[in-house]
C-alpha cells in the first residue's frame, strides 16, 4: 500500500511538471514578436527596443542577453529547432563563425545614405550575411584620479604605453576572449608586419597590469580605479564618462574603426519582423538613438552627425585620420584567427608573470645605463629585447594549412593544437627567462 | 561510538526491499537523464581524435605533457588545501562558541553565517576589489597613512583568502549541525572521568562532530578545486577550472582540451570524495540520545563573554565585508579610486524596483524547487548508501557529487543539446521551459544537500530504527517517523546551502534563460553589469538577492526551531 502511494506521488510530480510546461508553452505563441540574442547591455538595448516598438506598432522586441561567445554557442546548439530571429553584437569574428556554419541568412537592407566603408573597413559583409549599424574604434581610456595620484602623464599614442612609466598600470582584454581586441591585435600585425607587430605587442604586454578574460572587465577596472589605463573600444570610454566616472578616452592616431553588426538568423521564425528591425536600426530614427549618453556609438549614417546630440562624437566620415591609415585584409585575418589568438595566449597571457619580469629587468637596466652608459650593456639590452620579441613561428607557417587545420579540428594528420601550444609556450618561457638574465647582467655592468 | 555488530551482520546478509530498489533506480534514472547524458554529450570530445569520430586517449597524453596544465593542477591543489585550512580557522570558533555557550544571537550567527555563500556574480567581484583590491579602500588608507599596501587580492594566496571567506559556511553549517546532535551524556561521561577543557574538546566533542566537519571540509575542498569564478575575478588563470572554462567558452575553436580538463576535474573530485569517506570509515558516530540536546550550555563569565563576542564580531566583520562594500556600492553615485563613494543616492534601487519583483519571484521559485528536489534526493541517496547493502549504491553518491566538478556552462550546453530537439505540443522546444533551469540548478546544487544529509544520517543510531521496526513499523514508516525527524537539522542545513547557492547561480542559467519574464535575479544582474551605468543598479539587485535569500534562510530556521519546541524536545 505504502509503496504504491510513493509511486503515485512520483507520478503526480511528473504530471505537475508537465502541467507547468504546457502553461508556459501557450504563453510563448505571440504575433509580432521579434527575438534577438545580443551581447549588448540594457543601456543599449532598452532605448532601441522602446524606439523600435514605437516605430512598429504591434511588434515586440524580445531581448535575450548572452555574452558573444555564449550567444554563438547557443545558436549552434539550438539550430535544429531555431527560435531566434536576430543576432546582434559587436565582434565581426563572431558573425564570421556563424556565417561559416550556415546559421545566418543574407539580407540586403533598403535603407539609403549609408556609405560602403567606415575608415578602411567595409560596413557590411560583402555577401550580405551581416550588416553594420554602428562603428567603433579602439583607444585608450584612463582614470584621472589614478593618473593624478600616481603622477602619470596622459598617453597619446600606442607607443606611449611601451614606456617604463606605464609599467604595471594598463589592462587589456585577451584577444581570444574579446573579438574587438582581436581586431586590434590583427591591425597591429597587418600594419607593422608580423615580426615587428609581435615585438610591439610583446613589449606593450610586458607593461600590462592585467589581461582580463572579459571585454567589460577592462572599463570596469578603470572605472573603479583598480588599474589606471585600459585599452578599450570607444563606447566603453564614452559611456563611462557619461555615467559620471572620473575617466577620459582618446583615440591614438592609428586606430581601426570596425562596425558593430546585426544579422538575421537562418530559419528565423519571424523573418519579416527581423527585417523590420534591421531597417529600423539603419533608419535615421534608429541611428539617432545611438547618440544617447548610455550608448554613444558612432552612427554609420553620416547625416546623423549633424544632429545636436552628436556633439562631442568624432565623425569618421569627415575626420579622415580616424581609421583611414590602416589597411585591413579581412581574408588574411580570418584564416589565422585561431592561431593568432592562441599565440597571444600561450606566449603572453599565460606567461604574463615571466614576461613582466623580463620587461621590468629591461626597464631597470636601461634606467641604469642612462645614468652610466656601457656599450656591452646596451648590446645585452638589445639582445634581451630581441629575445622577448622572438616568435616560435613565422607568418608563412601560421598561414599554412598544417597549422590552420590543427585549430579547426580537421581529420587530416598533423600536429594537434595542444602540441603546438605547448611548444609555443615553452619557447616563450625559455626566452623570457634568458631575456631577464641578460637584462640583469646589463644592469650590473652599468653600476 | 558503540559498535552494533549483530544487526550489521544481519543487514549484510539480507537484501534490499523492493521499495529501496525502486528508489535507487529512480534516482539513477534522474542522474542519468539530467546529469550524465547531457554532460557526456559535450564531454565526449575529450575522447575523440582531431576531427571527431573514434576513440582516443591522446588528448590526455597532451594534458600531462603540457606545462601549463600541470602547473594549473598543482596550483589548484594548493589553493584547495589552504582554503580548507583557513575556512576551518574561521568556522571552528563560530561553531564552537554558539554550540557551547549560552550565547545571545546564536540564531543570528547561523543566519549571517550563510550570507557569504550568497555572493552575487560580478557585483560581488567589483565590491571586493573596491574594498580589498590594489586600490581599494583598505590599501588606499594604508597607502595614505603608512605608505604600504597589502596584496590581499593577488596571486594564489589572494584566491585562498577569498575562497575561504566565500565557502567557510559549508563547514560552519555542517559542523554546527553536528555539534547540536552530539549526545550530552557522552560529554558528561567524559567529564565525570575527569576530562575537561581543550582535552574534552579534542578527544570527545570534535571527534563526535567529525561527520559534519568532514562533510563541510570535503565540500570546501572540492568546490574550491572546481571553482572558476574566484580565480578569474582575481585574474589567476593558471588553475584547472579557469583553464577549462576559458577553453570551453572561446568561440570557433574545435579544442578538446577544455573537456579533457573537465574530465580530470571530475575524476579528481570523486577521488577526494572517496578519500574523505575513508577518514570516517570503520567508525560509528551515531548516538542514541536525541532531541534538542547538543553540548551542555555554559554561562559565559564576563571575561569569556568579552572574548567570545570579540571573536565573533571580528570574524563576522571579516566575512561580511564584501557585503558591506556591496551595500555601499548600491547606494553610491560614483566610487572610483577613493576609500568611500563620492556621495550616496537611492536612485539605483528606484531603477531596479519595477522589474525586480519578477526576478525575485523567479529566484525564490527556482531555487526553492531546486533545493526541495535536492533534499529529497539527498535523503534518499544518504539512506540507500548508509542503510542498505545494495550493490553499486556508492555510485549514486559519486554520481551526484560529480555535478560539483561539471562547469555550469558545460551543463548548460549539454541541456541545450539534449533537450532542444524534444518538441512539446505547440512546437516549443523542451529546453526553453523554465523547469529546465530548475533541473539544472537542482543537479548543480545536489552535492551540498547530499553531504549535509549524509552527515546527519551518520549521527543517527541504527538502533533507533531497529527499535521502530521491532515494534512493527514498516521501513517507510520508520524513515518518515524516525529517520527524517532525527535528521531535521542536517536536512535544513542542506536545504539552506542548496537554496542560497542556487539563488546566485549564473553560468548554467545564462545558457538556459529564454526570456526576461523567466529570468532569475542573477540574470538581471548580469544584464546590468555589462555597462558602466549599470554598476549601481546591479549592486542594488545584488543586495536584494542577498536580503531575499537571507530572509528565506531565517524563516526556515525559525520554522524548524518552532517545530522542535512544539514536539517537546527541550529538556
Amino acid at each position: 500500500m505504502i509503496r504504491r502511494r510513493r509511486l503515485l506521488l512520483g507520478a503526480q510530480f511528473v504530471l505537475s511538471m508537465l502541467g507547468a510546461m504546457s502553461v508556459s508553452a501557450i504563453a510563448h505563441a505571440q504575433t509580432g514578436k521579434v527575438t534577438v540574442v545580443t551581447s549588448f547591455s540594457k543601456d543599449v538595448t532598452t532605448p532601441i527596443k522602446t524606439a523600435f516598438e514605437k516605430a512598429n506598432p504591434g511588434a515586440t522586441l524580445d531581448v535575450q542577453n548572452r555574452n558573444t561567445n555564449a550567444g554563438v554557442k547557443y545558436l549552434q546548439e539550438t539550430k535544429s529547432n531555431n527560435q531566434v530571429d536576430l543576432f546582434w553584437a559587436s565582434a565581426p569574428d563572431a558573425f564570421e563563425v556563424l556565417k561559416s556554419s550556415q546559421l545566418l541568412q543574407a539580407y540586403k537592407p533598403k535603407a539609403t545614405g549609408i556609405p560602403e566603408k567606415v575608415g578602411s573597413y567595409p560596413i557590411n559583409d560583402p555577401q550580405g550575411y551581416y550588416i553594420g549599424f554602428a562603428a567603433s574604434g579602439y583607444g585608450i581610456m584612463w582614470n584621472t584620479r589614478y593618473m593624478q595620484a600616481k603622477k602619470l602623464p596622459e598617453p597619446k599614442e600606442w607607443d606611449d604605453l611601451l614606456k617604463p612609466v606605464y609599467f604595471d598600470h594598463t589592462a587589456i582584454a585577451a584577444p581570444s576572449r574579446s573579438g574587438t581586441t582581436h581586431l586590434t591585435v590583427e591591425t597591429i600585425l597587418q600594419g607593422e608586419g608580423w615580426e615587428k607587430g609581435w615585438r610591439t605587442l610583446r613589449l606593450m604586454a610586458g607593461n600590462f597590469r592585467q589581461i582580463t578574460e572579459r571585454s567589460f572587465g577592462v572599463p570596469e577596472g578603470v572605472n573603479s580605479g583598480q588599474f589606471g589605463l585600459g585599452i578599450v573600444i570607444d563606447f566603453f570610454g564614452f559611456s563611462s564618462e557619461a555615467s559620471g566616472f572620473p575617466v577620459k578616452f582618446a583615440y591614438p592616431t592609428v586606430t581601426t574603426l570596425v562596425p558593430a553588426n546585426v544579422a538575421i538568423v537562418a530559419n528565423a521564425p519571424n523573418t519579416a519582423g527581423a527585417q523590420a528591425f534591421v531597417e529600423f536600426l539603419l533608419s535615421p530614427t534608429g541611428q539617432e538613438v545611438l547618440l544617447e549618453p548610455g550608448i554613444r556609438r558612432l552612427p554609420v549614417n553620416p547625416a546623423v552627425y549633424d544632429k545636436p546630440a552628436a556633439k562631442g562624437l568624432p565623425n569618421p566620415f569627415k575626420d579622415k585620420t580616424l581609421g583611414a591609415r590602416v589597411k585591413f585584409d579581412v581574408d588574411v585575418s580570418e584564416k589565422r584567427t585561431a592561431a593568432v589568438d592562441s599565440l597571444y595566449d600561450q606566449t603572453i597571457t599565460f606567461q604574463h608573470e615571466a614576461l613582466k619580469a623580463a620587461t621590468k629587468a629591461v626597464h631597470d637596466a636601461e634606467a641604469k645605463l642612462a645614468k652610466k652608459d656601457n656599450a656591452r650593456g646596451r648590446a645585452l639590452v638589445k639582445e634581451a629585447r630581441d629575445l622577448i620579441a622572438a616568435m616560435p613561428v613565422t607568418e608563412a607557417e601560421v598561414a599554412s594549412d598544417a597549422i590552420a587545420k590543427a585549430f579547426t579540428g580537421s581529420k587530416q594528420p598533423g600536429a594537434r593544437q595542444a602540441e603546438l601550444e605547448q611548444q609555443w609556450a615553452a619557447f616563450a618561457k625559455t626566452n623570457y627567462a634568458k631575456a631577464k638574465d641578460k637584462a640583469e647582467e646589463a644592469g650590473k655592468l652599468a653600476r | 561510538m558503540q559498535a552494533s555488530v549483530l544487526p550489521r551482520l544481519r543487514r549484510a546478509a539480507g537484501s534490499a526491499t523492493a521499495g529501496q530498489i525502486v528508489a535507487a533506480l529512480a534516482i539513477a534514472a534522474f542522474l542519468l537523464l539530467f546529469l550524465v547524458l547531457p554532460v557526456a554529450q559535450v564531454m565526449i570530445a575529450a575522447f575523440q581524435p582531431r576531427g571527431g569520430g573514434g576513440f582516443t586517449l591522446v588528448n590526455f597524453v597532451d594534458f600531462f605533457n603540457t606545462d601549463l596544465f600541470m602547473r594549473s593542477f598543482w596550483n589548484s591543489l594548493y589553493v584547495s588545501g589552504m582554503a580548507v585550512l583557513v575556512a576551518s580557522v574561521i568556522s571552528l570558533p563560530l561553531a564552537y562558541i554558539t554550540a557551547r555557550f549560552e550565547f545571545r544571537g546564536a540564531l543570528l550567527i547561523q543566519t549571517l553565517g550563510v550570507i557569504p555563500l550568497i555572493m552575487p556574480p560580478f557585483v560581488g567581484a567589483v565590491s571586493m576589489q573596491l574594498l580589498f583590491g590594489r586600490n581599494g579602500t583598505i590599501n588606499l588608507l594604508l597607502q595614505d597613512y603608512f605608505d604600504i599596501t597589502i596584496p590581499f587580492m593577488e596571486g594564489l594566496n589572494g584566491v585562498v583568502l577569498v575562497q575561504a571567506i566565500h565557502y567557510f559556511p559549508f563547514i560552519l553549517i555542517n559542523l554546527s549541525t553536528a555539534l547540536a546532535n552530539i549526545d550530552r551524556s557522552m560529554e558528561e561521561a567524559a567529564q565525570s572521568l575527569g576530562s575537561s577543557g581543550l582535552r574534552l574538546f579534542r578527544r570527545i566533542v570534535f571527534p563526535l562532530a567529525m561527520p559534519g566537519y568532514i562533510a563541510g571540509a570535503a565540500l570546501v575542498f572540492i568546490k574550491v578545486f572546481d571553482d572558476l569564478a574566484t580565480p578569474l575575478l582575481l585574474n589567476v588563470k593558471d588553475m584547472l577550472a579557469p583553464q577549462a572554462y576559458l577553453r570551453v567558452t572561446s568561440i570557433g575553436i574545435a579544442d578538446p582540451m577544455g573537456y579533457v580538463i573537465s574530465v580530470v576535474l571530475i575524476v579528481f573530485s570523486l577521488l577526494s570524495m572517496s578519500v574523505s569517506s575513508l577518514a570516517l570509515r570503520g567508525r560509528d558516530y551515531a548516538t542514541t540520545q536525541r532531541g534538542g540536546g547538543g553540548l551542555d550550555r555554559r554561562r559565559l563569565s564576563p571575561v569569556q563573554a568579552v572574548l567570545a563576542y570579540g571573536i565573533v564580531v571580528f570574524i563576522l566583520l571579516l566575512v561580511l565585508s564584501p557585503h558591506i562594500a556591496l551595500t555601499l556600492l548600491s547606494f553610491a553615485t560614483v566610487w572610483s579610486f577613493s576609500p568611500l563613494p563620492d556621495s550616496f543616492t537611492l536612485a539605483h534601487y528606484g531603477r531596479v524596483f519595477a522589474e525586480s519583483a519578477g526576478y525575485m519571484k523567479n529566484t525564490v521559485l527556482y531555487a526553492g524547487l531546486a533545493a526541495g528536489i535536492d533534499i529529497v534526493l539527498g535523503i534518499a541517496i544518504a539512506y540507500l548508501v548508509l542503510r542498505t547493502k545494495m550493490i553499486g549504491r556508492q555510485w549514486l553518491d559519486y554520481g551526484a557529487m560529480a555535478a560539483l566538478a561539471v562547469p555550469g556552462v558545460v551543463l548548460g550546453i549539454g541541456y541545450l543539446r539534449s533537450f532542444y530537439d524534444i518538441t512539446l505540443p505547440g512546437g516549443v522546444p523542451l529546453a526553453t521551459l523554465w523547469i529546465v533551469i530548475v533541473l539544472a540548478l537542482a543537479v548543480r546544487r545536489l552535492p551540498y544537500a547530499l553531504r549535509a544529509c549524509t552527515a546527519a544520517l551518520q549521527q543517527v543510531s541504527v538502533a533507533l530504527e531497529e527499535a521502530g521496526e521491532n515494534l512493527g513499523a514498516t521501513k517507510l514508516r520508520v524513515i518518515r517517523r524516525i529517520v527524517v525527524p532525527l535528521m531535521t537539522g542536517g536536512i535544513l542545513a542542506g536545504f539552506v546551502t542548496s537554496f542560497a547557492t542556487a539563488a546566485v547561480e549564473l553560468s548554467a542559467t545564462l545558457m538556459l534563460v529564454q526570456s526576461n519574464a523567466d529570468a532569475p535575479l542573477t540574470y538581471g544582474l548580469y544584464v546590468f553589469m555589462q555597462s558602466p551605468a549599470g554598476r549601481g543598479p546591479g549592486a542594488a539587485l545584488g543586495i536584494i538577492a542577498v536580503i531575499l535569500v537571507a530572509g528565506c534562510t531565517l524563516v526556515s530556521h525559525l520554522l524548524i526551531e518552532r517545530h522542535r519546541r512544539r514536539s517537546g524536545a527541550t529538556r
